[in-house]
């Protein structure tokens, strides 16, 4: 077997998390849990992404005394992809918003009807 | 019966997608072409020592005046969600005994958790860090106070003004870009100091730290909604 490198393990981690959250989502019956699901599943695509961007034996993308020790000297040739790291801000700060309007929901749900168990939520259903 | 063997088959064909994914993958041996710019002239161009910052803040501000724009959204609609009435600001939760834990290590810890937010968004140029994430733990800092204490007064009025203020600041600090450099929200309307100093990288610090208040003021209003409009069974 081949020697793994960091950007396969971060990938093989991301794709379990992703499962994890999908499963979570389809099965659980709690709104929280439901919303921890989802939180997973964000995570998952986050660590995705972040892997995407990595390139064997680079450091991160920060201009100071550890660059410019490695033996090549250059920028160029010592760090990781730093565009999906940008990235991945916007859609952490996404995934919050997302998450905090899913929680205010789902109190709002608590307060109609005294629980949070997504059968009992069926007035749409006919 | 059937819903759990075709969810079984749902996770069963995407776990196969990503197994092929995962076996064809070759992790990357050299730079993108936006990338490998970035990489050569952020330092120059735009003085930070964080090319991610300088691509956050400079090469993709506008993007970053949208993530701002989608977390007062999130705020406004949870308010608007969660309408506090005036008994609701003022009544008392009543609650279990706090620990007494708690409670000291709140006072000890709560304003040496603010001090190492604003730390971690005025070095947003230099460190792995900058506004949200200084904003986030700001919020984390409220966060504990609202535990050690659930009926703690939180001042509504200091904070909208903090979040009002701070976000037309960033948007005014992006319009001297376009009167004294480049265009909107360049960074080069001073000079860019001294490469990687705190003073450096023109107005990234200062437009870090307006997304650090108004970060830390939105999720700590969040918070306060959340906490207020609880009812009791």
């Amino acid at each position: 077997m081949e020697q793994l490198d960091l950007g396969h393990i971060s990938l093989a981690i991301g794709f379990l998390l992703i499962l994890i959250g999908f499963w979570g989502l389809l099965t659980q019956k709690n709104i929280i849990k439901i919303i921890v699901a989802f939180t997973i599943l964000d995570t998952g695509i986050n660590i995705l992404i972040v892997s995407l961007g990595y390139i064997v034996g680079k450091t991160a993308p920060i201009v100071d005394n550890s660059v410019e020790q490695l033996e090549n000297h250059n920028v160029v040739n010592s760090i990781v992809d730093p565009v999906p790291q940008a990235l991945v801000l916007t859609a952490i700060v996404i995934g919050f918003g997302v998450t905090a309007l899913m929680l205010a929901y789902a109190m709002k749900l608590f307060n109609a009807k005294k629980t949070l168990e997504i059968n009992k939520f069926n007035d749409l259903k006919w | 019966m059937l819903k759990n063997t075709l969810i079984a088959l749902v996770i069963a064909v995407l776990a196969y997608m990503f197994y092929n994914v995962y076996n064809t993958y070759e992790t990357r041996t050299s730079l993108s072409g936006v990338a490998e710019y970035y990489a050569t002239n952020a330092a120059k161009e735009v003085g930070a020592a964080n090319i991610v910052t300088s691509i956050v803040v400079t090469y993709r501000g506008f993007d970053t005046l949208g993530e701002v724009t989608i977390l007062f959204l999130t705020a406004s609609i949870i308010s608007f969600f969660l309408k506090l009435k005036e008994e609701d600001e003022n009544k008392s939760i009543k609650h279990g005994i706090t620990s007494e834990l708690l409670i000291t290590a709140s006072q000890v810890l709560v304003p040496i958790i603010f001090l190492f937010g604003i730390y971690v968004f005025i070095n947003g140029h230099l460190t792995p860090g900058g506004g949200f994430q200084g904003g986030a733990i700001i919020a984390t800092g409220v966060a504990l106070m609202i535990m050690a204490n659930p009926n703690i007064r939180i001042n509504n009025h200091v904070i909208h003004w903090v979040e009002s203020i701070s976000g037309v600041a960033f948007v005014i600090v992006g319009l001297f870009g376009i009167v004294l450099a480049g265009g909107f929200l360049d960074n080069r309307i001073s000079g860019l100091g001294e490469f990687g100093t705190l003073f450096s990288a023109g107005a990234i610090p200062i437009i870090y730290s307006f997304i650090g208040l108004k970060v830390g003021a939105e999720i700590s209003n969040i918070l306060n909604k959340y906490q207020k409009s609880q009812k009791e069974l």
